[in-house]
């Protein structure tokens, strides 16, 4: 007579004892509908239930934190009343299954996190991950993903009028069956314009409003929870099509009538739509949620409770209003042309009550729903070994070729196709956009500006999560360093494999452990963030991908960029060549590029030194002593000194190291800690460093049109700006357009 | 001189249009709503940039029927001058306020990235400020800016001095590779690039401001309609 099987329970994902568990909490049998809400809730997508005790790690506060995790979105405080919210997500598993609306609708379920907190969106950054472009079975479709997922972002961020304004993009082979599509927003509002998801005030009605509801997306939570296996390809219907249109006019519509003063409080319908909205607004204000369905705006005919309960329908909100407000709302829904209808009242009983027509279909406490979901302490192993310890002979034939094969590889090249897609410039805010070391948007009427920046580097993490993870942080940090800023806070998105995997779940742990402790050590504390579980593709995990997107600020002015400006100015390395007994070459783009290998240990990061140097080239870069700032990263030394060449003046350099290591070493090992800079004032550089003890080599002269390296008596190349640039401007074209040869047999 | 921004649903270049006027160049500007009827007291109007009504038909297809225009095609008709501004210059196309259409760029993609334009005449209330000739370093950001229209139109414009700008790279294909018009009575003038995000030297470019100012300083004396003018 009951519809609950066991072979319901596991078609919703559910265990047997977390069954068990909803029995207790409620003292009865769930019906359907309740046991689909409680699938979303408790999915992994929803409940962080793998990861909840360990999250706990993180730091959280600082005076310059408003709102730490918890809330659709962290808030710092940024001076002179403002505030801006800030958070990343992922959108992995649609973005596979349909990498246009995949895509599209990460950004739209981002966007919705801020502005429902009462900021006005004004950066977008992604970070995106895709299997190789130039692998001969899969490069195709890689390309079609990738193709598809930036005109997805294109298409919802330059519509809804929010600039892309920076990102990263990654081909690794571990993504080929399961991309990662991770969107960064930002928003800005004053203090007193802060919005909570809370459904406060016994009486007070709950209403609807944007879009209609559709049987999109059901189960879309739960499906970000699973594995992909063959079946995955059939579940397209579970993802939800965006309409960037509506979001705009949601946005308009939601921050006006804010203005009113008639909401209390607001929450987006993102992922599991109408039940986390509801039951998360309710538990947060210690209250109950009672709705009719029959009251909601739906664009089909015949749905069900359960349907409408867990569909994932885009652009839509619940707020709860001031009893005897309610007008006030619907007008400016009204002007706006989008639905808002009362659909159900705050109780006092704390429960979720759903009825549809009258007739009651759900009664669950809301804190059952929202708090009580299992938290389980996994067991876990230690980190696997992906990659020998040691490596190939690195001995190289040719520098000059190496270093053009770096520049035109997937990771180094300019990613110009991509970023032109994107309107940076909307809102006349971008003062430093793509191709920044860490972009910067002035905030208009102060004078204050924010810069962000977004980093990942899976293959350090692959060879020790907690060292690689470190890295990530120091590097994001020093991004934003380079243009100047002081970094304060940090978002963060977990992509792993399935946490119920010992040797998976250790990678996890290791990563946040190594997360919680550079965030502690560099100040930037965690407000909040995204876990992405279970990124594997018939049984293979993808490399652990830690993301992290660090925010800071700065007065507003003219930016540093990090090209070369004239010739004749002193080249100077800012935390030095590195130390030569450090140095390791398996995690780098140039054990990838040159020899297509990993192994080893990811670079060597000292903390302590890392911080130094960031004070340093911070207040180089703000007291203007740098006409040019460049950090080094991907590809080491003789990237960063290319780049460096790439701007509008095509300022090239005359270098001479002197150093005990190899060439290869030298010219690419991706020790951190280390920004290039050219200035007419070195010996205000000089002096700067030596006040925080830090390293600052002088190491040639800016001169046109040509990069020429020697270390010691050796040339190591002398090549043209030309040449080199001719090798990272269009690869990235190349690489999607151009089919791969197969060998015939 | 008293601006007026009309704001579409779905305009999103309207803050930075009114942004460049009234705090980079320190004059009144104000928002006209899309139901409006009437344009108030304003010497001026710019359509802004965006996607007018989410653009899912056909740019500004659904744009022209908003009351709005019906006031703006009034206004214009009077001498009035009007500035549309990418999406703007969509709408004025397809409102028959200026001719030829904007299709998809010719690769197909959305592109952003600041163009050389060249100054083709100085003879428009739009670019009395820049010299003939003159490249000016103007952002383009759109998905729909291939200028297109038959010969005979284009003989037309080029005959009657009223291209007035052109790219000097072409981004998009556009025809001739027309950038911006004017309308046979020299009041009305589209343009896909984006002179308002080049109104400060924060965002790289003050070029913008030769055309900004140029509307700003022309003689708004609304000219006697011509007794031969149709419409």
């Amino acid at each position: 007579m009951s519809m609950i099987t066991p072979e319901v329970i596991a078609a919703h994902q559910l265990t047997p004892s977390e069954y068990d568990k909803i029995l207790k909490l409620l003292g009865r049998e769930p019906t359907f509908t309740e046991l689909g809400i409680f699938s979303v809730m408790w999915s992994e997508h929803c409940s962080y239930k793998s990861t909840r005790i360990h999250l706990k790690k993180l730091p959280t506060e600082s005076k310059h934190i408003l709102q730490g995790p918890g809330e659709n979105a962290g808030i710092i405080d940024i001076g002179d009343g403002l505030a801006i919210a800030f958070k990343i997500e992922s959108h992995n598993h649609p973005s596979f299954i349909e990498p246009f609306q995949g895509a599209a609708t990460g950004v739209g379920g981002i966007l919705r996190d801020i502005f429902t907190m009462g900021a006005r969106p004004i950066a977008v950054m992604d970070s995106l991950r895709f299997g190789r472009l130039d692998d001969p079975k899969t490069g195709d479709r890689n390309g079609r993903i990738l193709e598809g997922v930036v005109s997805g972002i294109a298409h919802y961020g330059n519509c809804f009028g929010v600039p892309t304004v920076g990102g990263e993009c990654v081909f690794e082979e571990s993504y080929s069956g399961n991309p990662l599509v991770n969107v960064f927003a930002l928003g800005v509002f004053r203090h007193n314009e802060i919005f909570y998801g809370k459904a406060s005030g016994v009486g007070n009605p709950v209403i609807y409003v944007g879009a209609k509801t559709g049987r999109d997306g059901i189960h879309g939570a739960s499906m970000a929870s699973a594995e992909f296996t063959e079946e995955s390809k059939q579940k397209r219907p579970n993802v939800q099509v965006g309409d960037p249109f509506m979001e705009k006019l949601l946005l308009e519509a939601c921050l006006e009538a804010m203005k009113t003063g008639a909401i209390v409080g607001i929450q987006d319908m993102g992922a599991a739509g109408l039940t986390s909205s509801s039951c998360e607004m309710g538990s947060r204000a210690g209250t109950g949620v009672e709705m009719d369905l029959m009251y909601v705006p739906q664009r089909e005919t015949g749905m069900t409770p359960y349907e409408m309960m867990l569909s994932e329908s885009q652009e839509r909100m619940l707020l709860v209003a001031e009893r005897g407000r309610e007008q006030e709302v619907y007008d400016v829904f009204k002007k706006w042309g989008l639905d808002a209808v009362q659909v159900g009242v705050v109780t006092s009983d704390g429960m979720l009550r759903i009825k549809n027509h009258g007739e009651v279909f759900a009664e669950i406490p809301n804190h059952a729903l929202a708090d009580e979901a299992p938290r389980y302490d996994r067991p876990r192993t230690t980190p696997p070994r992906i990659a020998p310890l040691n490596g190939p002979n690195v001995q190289s034939a040719s520098l000059t070729a190496d270093l053009k094969a770096l520049l035109a590889s997937g990771d180094i090249c300019s990613k110009r196709w991509i970023w032109e897609q994107y309107d940076h410039q909307v809102r006349t805010n971008t003062i430093a956009g793509p191709g920044s070391d860490a972009a910067i948007v002035r905030i208009k009427g102060t004078s204050t500006s924010v810069a962000m920046a977004l980093d990942g580097n899976s293959r350090y993490c692959a060879l020790d999560p907690r060292e690689g993870t470190k890295l990530i942080v120091a590097e994001c940090c020093r991004n934003l360093s380079t243009v100047g800023a002081l970094p304060v806070a940090t978002t963060n998105n977990l992509n792993f494999g399935n946490p119920e995997r010992p040797e998976i779940m250790a990678q996890i742990v290791e990563s946040i452990d190594g997360l919680a402790e550079a965030c502690k050590f560099f100040e930037v504390p965690v407000t909040g963030g995204n876990v992405s579980l279970y990124n594997e593709t018939l049984g293979t995990p993808i490399y652990p991908t830690p993301v992290v997107g660090i925010v800071g600020t700065l007065p507003t002015g003219m930016p540093v960029g990090t090209a070369f400006k004239s010739a004749g100015r002193s080249i100077i390395l800012l935390g030095g060549i590195g130390n030569p007994e450090h140095q390791e070459l398996g995690g780098t783009q140039y054990a990838k590029v040159i020899h297509d290998s990993l192994w080893g240990k990811p670079p060597k990061l000292d903390m302590d030194y890392e911080k130094r140097v960031q004070q340093v080239i911070r207040e180089l870069v703000r007291n203007r002593l740098v006409e040019s700032a460049h950090d080094l990263s991907d590809g080491g030394f003789a990237v960063a000194l290319a780049e460096s060449s790439f701007g509008p003046e095509s300022i090239g350099s005359d270098v001479h190291l002197d150093s005990a290591l190899p060439p290869e070493l030298l010219l690419f090992h991706e020790g951190p800690s280390r920004i290039l800079v050219s200035t007419a004032n070195p010996q205000k550089v000089f002096e700067a460093a030596a006040l925080k003890k830090v390293q600052a080599v002088e190491i040639g002269v800016t001169l046109e049109a040509r990069v020429i390296i020697h270390n010691r008596a050796q040339l190591l190349f002398d090549v043209s700006v030309a040449e080199l640039r001719d090798s990272w401007t269009n690869a990235l074209e190349h690489l999607l357009h151009n089919p791969v040869l197969v060998p015939t047999a | 001189m008293k601006v007026g921004i009309v704001v579409f649903p779905g305009s999103n270049c309207d803050h930075d249009a009114w942004y460049a006027i009234s705090e980079n160049l320190q004059q009144h500007a104000e928002f006209i709503w899309h139901d409006s009827e009437s344009l108030g007291d304003v010497d001026a109007v710019i359509l802004p940039g965006g996607f007018s009504y989410g653009d899912y038909l056909r740019c500004g297809a659904i744009a022209k029927f908003s009351p709005v225009m019906r006031a703006i095609k009034s206004f214009a008709h009077d001498g009035g001058l009007v500035l549309g501004l990418c999406n703007g210059f969509q709408v004025l196309t397809e409102s028959g306020l200026l001719p030829g259409a904007l299709v998809r760029n010719d690769n197909l993609k959305f592109v952003c990235r600041t163009v050389g334009l060249e100054v083709v005449t100085t003879n428009s209330p739009f670019t009395s400020q820049a010299r003939k000739g003159q490249v000016l370093r103007v952002p383009i950001a759109h998905g729909e800016g291939f200028y297109i229209a038959d010969d005979y139109t284009l003989d037309q414009l080029e005959a009657d001095d009223r291209v007035v700008l052109r790219y000097v790279e072409n981004p998009n294909g556009s025809m001739r590779h027309i950038a911006g018009i004017l309308n046979e009575q020299r009041n009305v003038m589209g343009m896909m690039p984006h002179p308002e995000r080049a109104a400060d030297p924060l965002m790289g470019s003050t070029d913008g401001l030769f055309i900004l100012k140029s509307l700003l300083s022309a003689n708004v004396a609304h000219t006697p309609v011509l007794a031969t003018f149709t419409s």
